[in-house]
């Protein structure tokens, strides 16, 4: 269950990125989970649930993106989809193949809740009233 | 809405790559031994350290969720070891392991032995700042623990297949685990081992040694 502390490292990037933009909190959250990652993407939401609480991503949706696992290969050249506990090319059957997606393990994307614009009266009073042309 | 495409774990990653620079600087060839619980980790550490400690001096981390049973097994044999409890955690993180590191004396050259929690899962995710990741299978577990657990034995450079001495009491296809081991992971270096025998020992010290050789080597020329 290291879900539980990864949750914990995306809190405080996301603590980070709202500081950073003003922002109030998080709308959205979408994490890029790749099959060889060591990550359970139904775990790392529930892990979120608990550790959302009381934090800029109380409000937050959180979505997961999986990634399957794409190896190129240095004999024939292919680059295609394979399983992930079968990396051999798919292909000619080569074991001489190189993993291109599968580990990643990324905070793809992040919608902030902004703030709503501050209504003052006193600078309400002082809007020019429009010019006629 | 914010693309922004950052690591999540970029902060373990951080410490691990301050481990990594402390560990060069001092020629230490640090090795992040992972299997499940059981499989022989502390028992083949041990017998590794005997045969390399009048050599070379050795250092262990000891990672266990409760007890320091295991680094008291290791400084029975006379090399310096710190035991770091996780609680519940499931895994080491480079973090804990940098602490661990300024605690310790470290010497000047030398191999660091880093027992992480038995569990095949978690730890895969999380660079240490090792040389390598030594993922350790032994033959009462199946076949088909690299299709099962993939992510662990991709993230190994090598692969101790353990408790060879109990071959002839189990049903248990060595060519076929490590035909699996290396569907999952093509580089993957095997060796064939007994921790309680000493059977095929030879070549993973010889293993050791190169892996150590070279660091010197780099280290000198760096
Ligand atoms: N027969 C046999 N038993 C072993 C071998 N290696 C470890 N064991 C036994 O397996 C059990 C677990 O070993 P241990 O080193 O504590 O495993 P760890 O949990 O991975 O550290 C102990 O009873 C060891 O004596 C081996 O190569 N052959
Ligand atoms: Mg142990
Ligand atoms: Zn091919």
């Amino acid at each position: 269950m290291h879900e539980l502390s990864l949750c914990e490292d995306i809190i405080d990037q996301l603590t980070a990125l709202t500081r950073r933009h003003g922002a109030k909190g998080v709308a959205r959250v979408s994490v890029r989970i790749g099959a060889l990652a060591g990550v359970e993407p139904m775990l790392l939401e529930q892990a979120f649930q608990s550790a959302r609480i009381d934090t800029v991503a109380e409000r937050a949706e959180f979505h997961t993106e999986w990634v399957k696992t794409r190896v190129s290969c240095l004999a024939c050249g292919m680059d295609a989809e394979t399983a992930p506990n079968d990396l051999r090319c798919p292909a000619c059957g080569s074991h001489d193949t190189k993993l291109t997606r599968g580990e990643e393990l990324t905070l793809a994307s992040v919608e902030l809740l902004v703030p709503e614009p501050e209504v003052d009266p006193v600078s309400l009073d002082c809007i020019p009233a429009p010019r006629g042309h | 809405m914010v693309a922004i495409e950052q690591n999540i774990l970029a902060k373990n990653d951080g410490y691990a790559e301050q481990n990594r620079a402390l560990l060069r600087e001092r020629r230490i060839f640090a090795l992040n031994l992972v299997s499940s619980p059981g499989s022989g980790k502390t028992t083949l550490l041990v017998r590794t350290i005997e045969a390399l400690r009048s050599r070379c001096p050795v250092t262990v981390i000891e990672g266990d969720q409760q007890t320091a049973n295991d680094a008291e097994r290791i400084r029975a044999t006379g090399v310096p070891a710190l035991q770091i409890n996780t609680g519940k955690g499931c895994h080491l993180d480079a973090h804990m392991v940098g602490a661990a590191l300024r605690e310790m004396k470290l010497p000047q050259q030398g191999f660091l032995f880093i027992e992480n929690v038995g569990n095949l899962v978690c730890p895969a995710a999380f660079d240490l700042g090792e040389a390598h990741k030594v993922a350790i299978l032994s033959v009462t577990e199946g076949e088909d623990k690299p299709l099962k657990y993939p992510d662990m034995f991709l993230a190994a450079d090598v692969m101790l297949l353990n408790k060879c001495d109990l071959l002839p009491y189990v049903r248990f296809d060595v060519e076929l685990a490590v035909a699996n081991a290396l569907r999952v992971n093509p580089t993957l270096a095997v060796f064939q081992v007994s921790a309680e025998t000493g059977q095929g020992f030879d070549d993973w010290l010889a293993w050791l040694d190169s892996g150590l050789a070279a660091l010197a080597l780099t280290a000198a020329s760096g």
